[in-house]
C-alpha cells in the first residue's frame, strides 16, 4: 500500500498533506493553458515596448488615467463591498418584511449589464434629462446637480451592477458560518453589532475578498460604461491608442499595464485571505435572525426596495418606454424571427461557456488540492488571467494564437487552426472559457476553502481516489457552489459584447451584438427590446436558482434538506 | 514488482481527471463545429464597420443581381485585426468602413486589393478614392455647425477656427478625442495650418471650456433643450434624423468655413481585400454601391452620396449645397495618429 497521506513539519508543529498526484497536476496545467496562452500571446509583444509612445503617454495622459482608475477601483470597490456585505448581514441576520422575496430579488441586478444601465442612467440624470430639467422648472436654470459625467457617476453604476458578486457570497458565508459561532459570540456576551464586525465579518473575509476581486477585475476591464461617462481609465486608454493612433503593438502594451495592475489586485485578494483558514466542520442551519419591528422593518424593506428600483426597475421601465410597447405590433412581426434566433444563440453559447468554465474550474480548483505544491497552486492562481485582461484585447489574443498554430498544425498534416477561430464558434468559445473560467474558480474556490480538509484526508485514507473524492465528497458538498459558478459565468456570457463581436462567425449574432448594432447609432428605440431581454434572459437562471432558499446556494446543509423549514419561522413561532 | 511500485508513480486513477478535461473540451469543439458556416459561390461576404441601414440596400442588391450578401458587423479597428490575422483563410470578400484613416490604414497594411474599374473612377471625384484604387469612397458626412437659433445669431458664427473667440466660452458642446470624426477634424486642421497652428486652434477650444459628450445625438440633445451649450459640431445626418421625427426641432445646421475652403467630409467607403475569394461579385457589389445603389446606400441614413449624378435626401438638400474640403481623404486618414496626439496635447479630452 502507497501511503496517501504523510505528515510534514517537525517540533510538533507538523501537520498532514496529502501525497501529491502527478496526474491531477497534469490536469490543473492543462486547463490553466486555456486561459493563460491567449494573454501569454499578448505578454510576449510587451516584451518589446515602443519607447516613443511610452514617453509620450507619460508625458501627457498616462499619470492621469493611472489616477482615475485608481480612483474607479476604490468607489466601485468600497460601493460594492458595503453595499453587498451590508445588504447580506440585513437579509440574513434580520427579519423585516418581504425579506424571503428580497433576499433572492437582492441578487437580480446581476442581470443588468452596467453599459445598458450607464445609457439610462445618463439619459435620465444628464443636463438635457427629465431629472434636471424638473429641478430647473422648479428651482431655475441656476440649480446645483452633481456631475454625472464623473468617476463617481460610473462608480455608483458599477456598484448598483456588481455589487451581487459581494453579496452572493457574503450571504452564503455569512449563512453558513454564523449559526453556531454567532450563538457563542452572543453567549460569551458581544452585542450584535460586536459579533457581526468582530465575528461574522472576518468569518466572511475569504468571500468578501473573493467578491472584491471579481468586481475590481470588471471594473478594471470594463470599456463601454466608463466611455458613457467620459471617464478615461486605463482601458479606456488601450482602446484610444488602438482605434485613435491605429497602433496595434502599443494597445497591447498598454493592457499588459492592465494586467500588471490586475495582478497586484489578486494578489492583494490573497493578502486579504491571508494564512487563515476558515472550515466549516457541520454543516450550519443559519442565524437565528432578528425581528426588526415597526418603521425599522420598513426601513430595511424600503432600502432593499430602493436599490433594486434604481439598479433593475427604473431602468427597465425606461427601456421599455423607450421601446414603445403600442407600437410592437408592427415591429415584432418584422423582428421576431431573428430574435428568436438571436436568443438561442445567446443561450447556446451561455450553456456551453458556463459547461465548460464550470468543468475546468472543477478541476483547477479540486486538482490543486489533490496534486499539492507550489507549481500547481501557481498554475491555478494563473488561470485567473482572462479575466484581468480588457475583452476585446483577449480576443486579439486568440486571434493570434490560433493564427500562430496554423503553420505547425498544417506541417504535420492537421487542417489549420485559423480557419476554425473565426470559421466557427470556437474562437468565441476559447476567448469565453479564457475569460470566465475565473469567475467559476472564484465562486467554487471560496465554497471549497472551506471544505475541511480532515474530511478529504479521512475519504482518501480510506483508499478513495482522486476522482471519487471529487464525485461522492466534494461534489455533493459543493452542489451550491456549482450552481451559483454556472449561473454567473452564462449571466457574464450573454451580457459579453466584444469578444463575440469580434471572433464570431458570418452569421452569427447573439442579443448582445443586436444591441451594439443599434445602440452603436443611437437608434435606442430599437435598441432597447434587445436590451430588455438580455435583462430578462439574464434573470431567468437568477430566479430560478436563487430562489430556492433564503440563505442561499452554497450552503450544503440547506442545499441537503431543502424541504425543511427555514430557520427564521421555527424562532418566529 | 508488485511491491516496488515507487510511491510517486502515477497510478491509473488520476488519469480519469484528464479523461473528464478532454471529455469537457471536446464537447466544447463539437459545439463549435456544429456552427460552421459552409461558403457558396454565388455569395458575396463582407466585413463591416458601418451598419446604418445596411441590410436594406443589400437586400436591394440581391433583387437586382440575384448575388446574395453575407455581412458581419464589428467595429473598424477589430475587422482589420481579424482580416490581418485570418489572412489567406478570410471568408471575407469586401471590407467596408467609415473614415477615411480606417481606409487608409488598411490599404497600407496590404489588406485591400488594387480594382481598376471605370465605372468607380467615373462615380466618384479623385478626392474621395484612393489615388492607387485600393479603396473607394460610398458616402459623405460634413462633420458642421449646429446652433440654437434662438441664443446665437447666425452672422456671427463661421469657421471651426472662430470656435476659439472669447464670445464661445462656455457656449460649445464637441464630441470626445477617441471619436473618429473628431479625429478627422482635427487631422484637417493640421493638413491645412500646420502641426503647430493647428494646436493653438484646439487649445483654443479648450481654454474655452467646450463641453464634451460622447454622442452627437447628445450634443443635439443639449443644445436643443436650452441646456449647457448654444453651439455644437456634428455630423449632419443626426441632425437630419433628428428633424425627419422632429421637424420643429429648436436647432439649425450651418455649413462651417464656407467662405474659405469648405466644409470637412469625411467619407464611408470599401475595397476588396486581398484574398478575397470572389473578387469579380465583390467588385460589382462595390460598383452597385457606387452608381445605382447610392441612394439605398445613403438616403436612409441621410449621408451625402458621392456620385454627383445622385442627388441627397430632400432634408439635407433643404440645407442647400455647400463648399466642401477638397483635402483627399488618404491625407486625411494619414495624420489621424497626429490628430490624436496633437488632442492629448492640448488636453483635449
Amino acid at each position: 500500500m502507497t501511503p496517501v497521506i504523510q505528515l510534514v513539519g517537525q517540533r510538533g508543529r507538523g501537520r498532514c498533506r496529502y501525497v501529491p498526484r502527478p496526474g491531477w497536476r497534469a490536469a490543473v496545467l492543462a486547463a490553466a493553458a486555456v486561459p493563460v496562452l491567449p494573454v501569454a500571446v499578448i505578454a510576449v509583444e510587451t516584451l518589446t515596448p515602443s519607447p516613443a509612445v511610452w514617453a509620450q503617454l507619460w508625458d501627457t495622459r498616462l499619470p492621469a488615467m493611472l489616477a482615475t482608475t485608481a480612483a474607479l477601483l476604490v468607489v466601485a470597490g468600497l460601493g460594492t463591498l458595503a453595499l453587498g456585505t451590508g445588504l447580506a448581514w440585513l437579509v440574513t441576520a434580520h427579519d423585516f418584511p418581504g425579506r424571503q422575496t428580497l433576499s433572492w430579488l437582492l441578487v437580480l441586478p446581476i442581470a443588468m449589464p452596467a453599459y445598458i444601465l450607464g445609457f439610462v442612467f445618463l439619459a435620465l440624470l444628464d443636463h438635457a434629462g427629465p431629472a434636471q430639467t424638473a429641478l430647473r422648472t422648479v428651482f431655475g436654470p441656476d440649480v446645483w446637480f452633481p456631475e454625472i459625467r464623473s468617476v463617481l457617476g460610473a462608480g455608483v453604476v458599477l456598484t448598483l451592477t456588481l455589487y451581487p458578486y459581494v453579496y452572493l457570497l457574503a450571504r452564503s458565508a455569512i449563512g453558513e458560518h454564523a449559526a453556531a459561532t454567532v450563538d457563542v459570540a452572543r453567549t460569551l456576551g458581544l452585542s450584535r453589532w460586536r459579533t457581526a464586525t468582530r465575528v461574522v465579518l472576518p468569518l466572511a473575509r475569504p468571500s468578501l475578498a473573493a467578491g472584491g476581486a471579481l468586481v475590481a477585475m470588471e471594473t478594471l476591464t470594463d470599456f463601454a460604461t466608463v466611455q458613457y461617462f467620459n471617464v478615461e481609465t486605463v482601458s479606456v486608454g488601450i482602446y484610444r491608442i488602438w482605434n485613435g493612433m491605429l497602433d496595434r503593438g502599443a494597445a497591447s502594451e498598454l493592457a499588459g499595464l492592465v494586467l500588471v495592475i490586475a495582478l497586484a489586485l489578486l494578489a492583494g485578494e490573497r493578502l486579504l485571505r491571508g494564512r487563515a483558514r476558515y472550515h466549516q466542520s457541520t454543516g450550519g442551519r443559519g442565524v437565528a435572525p432578528v425581528r426588526l419591528t415597526g418603521w425599522r422593518g420598513w426601513l430595511a424593506t424600503g432600502g432593499c426596495v430602493g436599490v433594486l428600483a434604481a439598479a433593475v426597475g427604473i431602468p427597465t421601465l425606461q427601456l421599455l418606454a423607450w421601446s414603445g410597447l403600442p407600437a410592437w405590433g408592427g415591429q415584432a412581426g418584422l423582428a421576431q424571427g431573428r430574435f428568436v434566433i438571436n436568443l438561442a444563440n445567446s443561450g447556446l453559447l451561455a450553456a456551453v461557456t458556463a459547461g465548460l468554465c464550470v468543468a475546468l474550474a472543477l478541476v483547477v480548483a479540486h486538482g490543486t488540492r489533490m496534486a499539492g505544491g507550489s507549481v500547481t497552486r501557481r498554475a491555478a492562481r494563473l488561470s485567473m488571467v482572462g479575466y484581468a485582461v480588457p475583452g476585446v484585447i483577449l480576443a486579439v489574443g486568440v486571434l493570434v494564437l490560433f493564427t500562430g498554430l496554423d503553420a505547425p498544425m498544417e506541417a504535420v498534416g492537421l487542417p489549420g487552426a485559423r480557419p476554425l477561430v473565426t470559421g466557427t464558434l470556437m474562437g468565441v468559445v476559447v476567448a469565453y472559457v479564457a475569460r470566465f473560467v475565473a469567475v467559476a474558480y472564484g465562486a467554487l474556490d471560496a465554497g471549497a476553502e472551506r471544505l475541511s480538509p480532515s474530511m478529504t484526508m479521512s475519504a482518501l485514507a480510506l483508499r478513495a481516489s482522486g476522482t471519487r473524492v471529487l464525485t461522492r465528497v466534494h461534489l455533493p458538498l459543493l452542489r451550491g457552489g456549482l450552481g451559483v459558478a454556472a449561473v454567473l459565468v452564462a449571466i457574464d456570457a450573454i451580457k459579453e459584447l466584444p469578444m463575440v463581436l469580434l471572433l464570431r462567425p458570418f452569421g452569427f449574432e447573439s442579443l448582445s451584438v443586436r444591441v451594439w448594432t443599434l445602440a452603436g447609432e443611437s437608434l435606442w428605440a430599437q435598441a432597447a427590446l434587445p436590451a430588455l431581454v438580455i435583462v430578462a434572459v439574464s434573470a431567468v437562471p437568477v430566479v430560478v436558482l436563487f430562489r430556492r432558499s433564503t440563505t442561499g446556494p452554497g450552503m450544503p446543509a440547506l442545499a441537503a434538506a431543502d424541504d425543511s423549514p427555514p430557520p427564521h419561522q421555527a424562532v418566529g413561532r | 514488482m508488485l511491491g516496488l511500485r515507487r510511491p510517486w508513480a502515477p497510478s491509473r486513477r488520476p488519469r480519469r481527471a484528464l479523461v473528464v478535461l478532454l471529455l469537457a473540451l471536446l464537447t466544447g469543439a463539437t459545439a463549435c463545429g456544429g456552427f460552421a458556416v459552409g461558403g457558396e459561390d454565388d455569395t458575396v461576404r463582407v466585413y463591416s464597420g458601418r451598419h446604418y441601414d445596411l441590410e436594406a440596400a443589400f437586400q436591394r442588391f440581391h433583387a437586382d443581381t440575384g448575388i446574395n450578401v453575407e455581412f458581419l458587423f464589428g467595429g473598424d479597428a477589430e475587422l482589420r485585426e481579424r482580416l490581418a490575422s485570418e489572412g489567406a483563410d478570410t471568408q471575407a470578400d469586401v471590407y467596408m468602413t467609415v473614415d477615411a484613416a480606417n481606409l487608409a490604414l488598411a490599404a497600407e497594411q496590404g489588406l485591400f486589393q488594387p480594382v481598376e474599374s471605370q465605372t468607380l473612377t467615373g462615380a466618384m471625384p479623385a478626392n474621395l478614392r484612393d489615388p492607387h484604387n485600393r479603396w473607394f469612397g460610398l458616402s459623405m458626412r460634413a462633420r458642421t455647425l449646429v446652433y440654437d437659433p434662438d441664443e446665437v445669431d447666425a452672422q456671427q458664427l463661421s469657421t471651426y477656427e472662430a470656435l476659439t473667440q472669447p464670445r464661445w466660452q462656455g457656449r460649445v458642446c464637441m464630441r470626445n478625442s477617441t471619436n473618429s470624426y473628431t479625429q478627422s477634424l482635427v487631422a484637417s486642421l493640421i493638413a491645412h495650418h500646420g502641426f503647430d497652428r493647428a494646436l493653438e486652434i484646439v487649445a483654443g477650444w479648450v481654454d474655452n471650456d467646450v463641453e464634451i459628450l460622447n454622442s452627437d445625438v447628445r450634443i443635439i440633445d443639449t443644445v436643443a433643450a436650452n441646456g449647457s451649450c448654444d453651439v455644437g459640431v456634428v455630423n449632419h445626418y443626426y441632425l437630419a434624423r433628428r428633424r425627419d421625427k422632429e421637424p420643429d426641432l429648436g436647432v439649425a445646421l450651418m455649413w462651417a468655413n464656407q467662405n474659405g475652403r469648405g466644409t470637412h467630409v469625411n467619407v464611408s467607403g470599401a475595397g476588396v481585400t486581398r484574398h478575397a475569394d470572389n473578387p469579380q461579385l465583390a467588385q460589382r457589389l462595390i460598383e452597385w454601391l457606387a452608381t445605382d445603389g447610392q441612394t439605398a446606400f445613403n438616403h436612409g441614413n441621410h449621408e451625402i452620396p458621392v456620385n454627383p449624378d445622385v442627388a441627397p435626401d430632400p432634408l439635407v438638400a433643404q440645407w442647400g449645397d455647400f463648399t466642401q474640403d477638397e483635402l483627399n481623404a488618404q491625407r486625411v486618414g494619414a495624420l489621424n495618429d497626429e490628430a490624436v496626439e496633437l488632442m492629448s496635447e492640448a488636453g483635449y479630452e
